[in-house]
């Protein structure tokens, strides 16, 4: 495929990502920052996001799945989750983040079961997604071309 | 960790999320300051040299163990010592106090931010830090460094007013109160400053 339509496809893609809610300001802040010094950035920062989102579901899951519940733990997770999807961007996993907090201050396991899946379903869409748009951006330097800015 | 003889600043960064301290780190270097992270309060005065011998902080021993810092930023809710703890150690350190702390956090909470800015701190950051916050660092840096000027030129003059007239003890508190309130009695200063600090400069 040339390179105008690669840009092109790779320029919808991510403008609906924004459209839709899964990414934010923050996620551009992240692209302007990346440059020469820094070219990989924001795969970097994305990765480490997927690392440590990952490993804190699984915590939510033993954490909330026993018989009493430590909702305290819980909090703290979600609000580090919170944390790192506001700093990338991940703005739909965020919101339902601000929800799953409420259920930990209500003490509510059901609540926050169901944020949970909630949670977990977002987290999901948004790594697909963004695995999505860094192939779009492979597929575009490997014809040769370079990156559009969204900005 | 290499000195970069383009940044004319040092910051120091804390936060226990690892995602933010690449970012911070990040939004730091492109706008052109040297950076340190550490992951706790703890190891940031250590790094600080707190708790050791006092008055070290010269910036003419490089091999000493602490470095020189020009600005402090650092997380709110860590594991630990808070931010908060953080602040008040440093502005309770007389050879730390000078430097200027920054607190950022990702909760909107009043009593938290007025806590903060009453402790000590310059300013209170919402995250996530963007890149336009960078640059309302300078300002604090830039006093810091002109403070410390202030400080050793005062002090490099009242060696030669002890070497030249007997000076009573009465002015010379005088001028340390106005270097610690940052300038609040000029009156008692100027006259020393004009007699004495021109020829020198």
């Amino acid at each position: 495929m040339e390179i105008g339509n690669l840009q092109r496809r790779y320029l919808d893609f991510a403008s609906t990502l924004f459209h839709e809610g899964f990414l934010d300001n923050q996620f551009t802040q992240l692209q302007q920052l990346q440059d020469e010094s820094s070219p990989e950035f924001v795969l970097e920062v994305v990765t480490l996001f997927f690392e440590d989102s990952e490993k804190l579901l699984d915590e939510l899951s033993r954490t909330l799945n026993q018989q009493a519940v430590d909702f305290k733990k819980v909090d703290a997770h979600v609000h580090q989750l919170k944390g790192s999807s506001a700093s990338i961007g991940a703005q739909r996993v965020k919101n339902v983040c601000v929800a799953f907090r409420n259920c930990c201050e209500e003490m509510n396991q059901e609540g926050c079961l169901r944020c949970l899946r909630q949670v977990r379903n977002e987290y999901f869409l948004v790594k697909n997604k963004l695995e999505t748009l860094f192939a779009l951006e492979q597929q575009i330097v490997a014809a040769g071309g370079s990156v559009p800015m969204m900005w | 960790m290499g000195v970069d003889r383009e940044a004319e600043f040092h910051v120091l960064a804390v936060d226990d999320s690892l995602i933010d301290r690449k970012l911070i780190e990040r939004l730091l270097r492109t706008s052109s300051y040297q950076v340190t992270t550490v992951d706790s309060g703890s190891k940031a005065l250590e790094l600080l040299g707190l708790g050791e011998e006092p008055g070290l902080s010269s910036p003419a021993s490089p091999d000493k163990n602490e470095i020189e810092v020009n600005l402090i930023i650092t997380d709110y809710c860590m594991p630990g010592m808070t931010g908060y703890d953080l602040l008040k150690r440093i502005k309770g350190s007389s050879s730390l106090k000078g430097i200027p702390v920054v607190i950022m956090s990702s909760e909107n909470v009043p009593s938290r931010i007025n806590r903060c800015l009453e402790g000590g701190a310059e300013e209170f950051f919402l995250k996530p830090i963007q890149l336009s916050d960078m640059t309302r660092l300078r300002p604090y840096m830039q006093k810091g460094k002109v403070k410390e000027q202030q400080q050793s030129q005062q002090q490099q003059q009242q060696l030669q007013e002890k070497n030249i007239t007997s000076g009573s003890s009465n002015s010379n508190s005088n001028k340390r109160k106005a270097m610690e309130d940052g300038g609040i009695f000029p009156e008692k200063t100027r006259p020393r400053l004009s007699s004495s600090s021109l020829a020198s400069v």
